[in-house]
């Protein structure tokens, strides 16, 4: 969110520099460390321009921000567990109707609390909205905690979790994307429209509840036990079966390359595309978005919000659609992220790695540029795994002069810590000194 | 040669100017209004006076001194006060802090001038241990004189300073600020109730589009038909 | 008798730790605020300032330590805080030189600061680590007990155990003295009373003669030393560990805005609403419940709240203010 957007001279020549510094960067990463690295560095960089993207849309139209990016992400995360894994045998009717019960009577606890609020007035309304959450609560607790019981006893060592639907993966990602946004609204609604500070520290907030939530509650994801196994979306293979396949070991002995490393590949290749296709079809409809009369005011909205608010636009819905799509746009890299995994491992979402990191991603690309997102996504990611090789190399050469010792000891331990300092000087200095990032919004 | 004299100003926030050659000048312990339609510049010639916007031309002085280079809390220092029309006050602080405030640059005792202070307006004085924010807005409007009466200036700037209070306020208000320029302050405000603020005026201009289009005493311009008719409605 | 042993227990387990909890928050929310009412933005960077004022704390302390300088019964730590301020204080004053003078300079916008701050919080996270690494860490040398369990028994002869320990006491009493210099501080002396002068109306204050400049110094000093006093609190009375200190951003900025943002006093009520809520809410009450009714067993711990959801309570109760009265149970800034 800089304060000028006016069109750089140079912009025309930018973007295809930068990008190609960045794929001279992925090649020599290929040819000193493998491809495999390469394409893994890439995938995840991939996925963390979609992240940066959803951030983007936040900070970069409309000058939201969300410190609470991981929350959004962890949530997304959950689609492809409960979606495409297998169900656990009779865990949905053990425990189902118990906690789809006890959901419904909390929700119909909230609404009731919400009537009472409304129609009543002065000690009574206290009362009677105390009385209802009160026993609401307990109601709740009561239905909720014999099911997941019975749930968490289900073969405990494999399962212990309600399971998936079985369903097709792919469509676990814009569920993914669902899941936030409906989780976004609900911050949104309570924190937008009050100072902007205030969005930040509830969704900083949030974030750290959803990640409890998942790292707690066994009956839905197994907690920090993790669930392995999740499928793979359409049209990636397993490795394993393409190297049982005739045709591709031959294939792969053709080209001169092991079919085992052929076979990994693949698989990365594979990820790639998809991911590749997710992104263009992101930036094709935002930019679509960004040039409707919509996407017009929104821009108005950011860059003079009292002017806009006088003009009779309704600042809070706009900043709530946007703040909705944007989490939106983050839940589906969540879920995606899942799957590239194939595992659900909620004790890994860090805030600095997964909130912090991406904000660094898109004030480095360049705020409120789809293609600066994307830039700033794979190019800090690659920084960010690279800065952890380099980290003790550096630190190494630096502490050589010293002797060994409990000093050198502490600064070789040190080393890896470099990041940490790498992102916030990178930050620090891009937000001093070309707040506009490296492709600037046109 | 008066008190303050602001010769010939000209200039404006950016490319445009708002002023034009606008010319001010107060008496020692006289009372000079500014008067005339919205977007006259009354305002923009009140900053300007006070060094809040930056002129292209045109001079400032001050009992001889030139003060048109110096800052506003330079300005400060050399005797000017100045009472904007909002905001004047700090509103979580109580009437006796805010007049502390208001000697802040002064390192002797000012206690003597916070008892004057008080004289003048009896009414601070029962409510010293109140925030100024729980105040009416006359009551408000008085601590903000009052503040700026703490620095002992030799001349007082007010903004506009009876907006938004009632009829008989505004009256208490304009005998008080007599009363000030009795004590040999010199006073230059700008009125939006432009008659009653002419009839207590030694001196009043009358300002459109940022140029002087009358000037003269107080009685004398509200006696002018042609002020009268264009300026004070009939 | 039972009446009297529930008492105990709630005493025990949830009246002093939330006392001493509270009042670490306090401390935190009150730097919050203090940023937050003169400089104009929130500060993500808080709670890493904590980790890094405690971490340079535990050094010092550690110093002292092996020389063999002590505070026979009360811990080192107390010692080597005044040096622990000083330096994290010069350490804020050069970030405020190097990074936040230019934004307030251009006048930026408040949200633009607040992401400033973050990258802030980076570099302070990676300093700390640096400094310290990132393991759990004890630093207590003191007495450890004001009252243990067995003291108490033999004073009182009751079943129901209650131990008083020292960092709670050492945390009560240095808070509420930190808190009383604070007020006197800004209601009493010139300078404390320009700086509240300069968060009421900044314009004015400048007219009045006020130096900005000398404000924002003044600010970041009581700031470094709130953190560092805040931090090394929370870590003798329970450890230190770097993330832990990021972690308490939330209740912090929940105890900041629930009492009113910019208002020292609704910083410590807030700090307390939050830790007593926090506490009450995860606490397993079955022990006070048995003694209370007798005849009932219950069968869970009837705890309302995992201890795992304790960031969930700072964050419903952050919700609910920002729902009915964003401007905090007393009245803080502009919304």
């Amino acid at each position: 969110m800089s304060g000028t957007h006016q069109p750089s001279r140079s912009s025309s020549l930018r973007g295809p520099l930068f990008f190609a510094i960045l794929a001279a960067l992925l090649v020599i990463e290929g040819l000193t460390s493998g491809w495999n690295s390469t394409l893994g560095i890439l995938n995840m960089g991939l996925l963390s321009a979609i992240m940066a993207l959803g951030v983007n849309m936040q900070w970069g139209y409309a000058g939201l921000f969300n410190a609470g990016a991981m929350g959004f992400l962890a949530l997304g995360g959950l689609a492809p567990v409960l979606i495409s894994t297998a169900p656990t045998p009779g865990a949905f009717r053990a425990g189902g109707p118990g906690i789809l019960t006890a959901f419904a009577v909390a929700i119909i606890a909230v609404l009731l609390a919400i009537q009472a609020y409304r129609r009543t007035r002065g000690p009574v309304r206290a009362l009677l909205v105390t009385a209802i959450l009160i026993l609401g609560f307990f109601a709740f607790r009561w239905l909720f905690d014999p099911a997941v019981t019975v749930i968490e006893a289900i073969n405990p060592s494999a399962a212990g979790n309600l399971g998936g639907l079985g369903w097709p993966t792919l469509l676990s990602w814009p569920i993914g994307a669902l899941l936030a946004a409906g989780a976004a609204w609900l911050v949104g609604k309570t924190a937008l429209g009050l100072r902007s500070d205030y969005l930040a520290i509830a969704t900083l907030g949030i974030a750290e509840i959803l990640v409890a939530i998942l790292k707690n509650e066994q009956w839905l994801d197994r907690g920090v036990l993790n669930v392995n196994g999740i499928p793979r979306p359409w049209p990636v293979p397993y490795e394993i079966d393409l190297q049982s396949s005739a045709t591709f070991v031959e294939m792969a002995q053709n080209w001169g390359i092991d079919p085992t490393l052929a076979s990994t590949l693949t698989v990365k290749l594979a990820f790639l595309v998809l991911f590749v296709i997710v992104i263009l079809l992101l930036i094709w409809g935002t930019e679509l978005a960004l040039k409707s009369p919509w996407g017009r005011m929104m821009r108005a909205i950011r860059d003079n919000e009292i002017s806009a608010a006088a003009m009779g636009k309704n600042v809070t819905r706009r900043h709530l659609q946007i703040f909705v799509l944007g989490s939106a746009v983050i839940g589906l890299a969540g879920a995606m992220m899942i799957s590239l995994d194939g595992q659900m491992t909620p004790a890994s979402y860090n805030p600095l790695r997964y909130t912090f990191l991406i904000l660094v991603m898109v004030i480095v690309g360049g705020s409120g540029s789809n293609w600066g997102s994307v830039l700033g996504g794979i190019l800090v990611w690659y920084l960010w795994v690279k800065a952890g090789d380099w980290g003790p190399d550096i630190m190494g050469w630096a502490a050589s002069p010293f002797a060994d010792g409990p000093l050198k000891d502490h600064l070789l331990n040190s080393a890896a810590h470099m990041r940490m300092l790498v992102m916030g000087i990178i930050l620090l200095v891009v937000l001093r000194f070309s707040p506009r990032g490296l492709l600037p919004e046109k | 040669m008066s008190y303050l004299n602001a010769a010939d100003m000209t200039g404006g926030y950016g490319k445009a100017d708002i002023l034009h050659g606008c010319t001010l000048s107060v008496e020692k312990g006289q009372i000079a209004v500014i008067v005339g339609p919205n977007g006259a510049g009354k305002s923009t010639a009140m900053k300007a006076v006070f060094g809040m916007l930056p002129l292209r031309s045109g001079s400032v002085t001050l009992d001889g001194q030139d003060i048109t280079a110096l800052s506003p809390q330079d300005r400060v220092k050399m005797g000017m006060g100045f009472v904007p029309q909002v905001n004047n006050v700090f509103p979580t602080m109580s009437v006796e802090e805010n007049l502390e405030m208001g000697a802040f640059i002064r390192h002797d005792d000012y206690r003597a001038t916070m008892a004057q202070v008080f004289d003048l307006f009896p009414i601070l004085k029962d409510k010293r241990r109140q925030n100024a924010g729980e105040l009416s807005g006359g009551q408000r409007q008085q601590v903000a004189v009052g503040r700026a009466l703490m620095t002992q200036p030799k001349l007082l700037m007010l903004d506009e300073p009876t907006a938004g209070v009632s009829p008989i306020v505004m009256d208490e208000l304009f005998d008080r600020i007599i009363e000030v320029a009795r004590t040999g302050i010199s006073i230059l405000m700008v009125e939006q109730n432009a008659r009653q603020a002419l009839e207590i005026a030694d001196k009043g201009y009358v300002l459109a589009q940022g140029e002087n289009r009358y000037t003269d005493t107080g009685q004398a311009l509200l006696a002018d038909p042609e002020v009268r008719r264009t300026f004070l409605g009939g | 008798m039972d009446v009297i042993n529930a008492l105990v227990a709630l005493t025990n387990y949830v009246i002093i730790p939330a006392t001493a909890y509270g009042a670490q928050l306090a401390l935190g929310a009150l730097g919050v605020t203090l940023v937050y009412s003169i400089l104009r933005f929130s500060n993500f960077a808080h709670g890493d300032t904590m980790a890094l004022g405690t971490g340079i704390v535990i050094l010092i302390t550690w110093g002292f330590q092996s020389l063999g300088i002590t505070l026979g019964p009360l811990p080192t730590a107390l010692l080597a805080l005044p040096f622990g301020i000083v330096i994290t204080a010069a350490l804020l004053l050069g970030t405020d030189r190097t990074v936040y003078r230019f934004y307030r300079k251009v006048r930026a916008a408040p949200v633009v600061l607040v992401m400033v701050s973050v990258g802030v919080m980076f570099v302070m996270n990676a300093l700390t680590r640096f400094l310290i690494g990132v393991d759990q860490i004890n630093f207590d040398d003191g007495v450890r007990f004001v009252i243990s369990a067995r003291q108490w028994r033999d004073m009182t002869g009751l079943s129901e155990p209650l131990t008083l320990r020292s960092t709670q006491v050492i945390t009560v009493i240095t808070a509420v003295a930190v808190m009383v210099l604070l007020f006197w501080f800004l209601n009493r002396t010139r300078t404390g009373k320009s700086m509240r002068a300069f968060s009421d109306n900044e314009d004015l204050a400048l007219l009045s003669g006020i130096d900005p400049n000398r404000v924002v110094t003044v600010t970041w000093i009581i700031t470094g030393a709130l953190a560092t006093i805040a931090g090394t609190l929370y870590g003798l009375d329970k450890s230190f560990k770097a993330f832990t200190y990021f972690q308490l951003l939330l209740p912090i900025f929940a105890a900041a805005i629930v009492g009113g943002i910019g208002s020292p006093v609704g910083a410590i009520l807030g700090g307390f609403v939050i830790s007593f809520s926090e506490v009450g809410l995860t606490y397993a009450w079955k022990k006070v419940a048995t003694y209370l009714v007798p005849a009932w067993e219950p069968d869970g711990l009837v705890q309302l709240l995992s201890t795992d959801y304790k960031f969930a309570v700072s964050f419903t109760i952050l919700i609910l203010v920002l729902i009915f009265r964003p401007t905090g149970l007393l009245k803080g800034k502009i919304v």
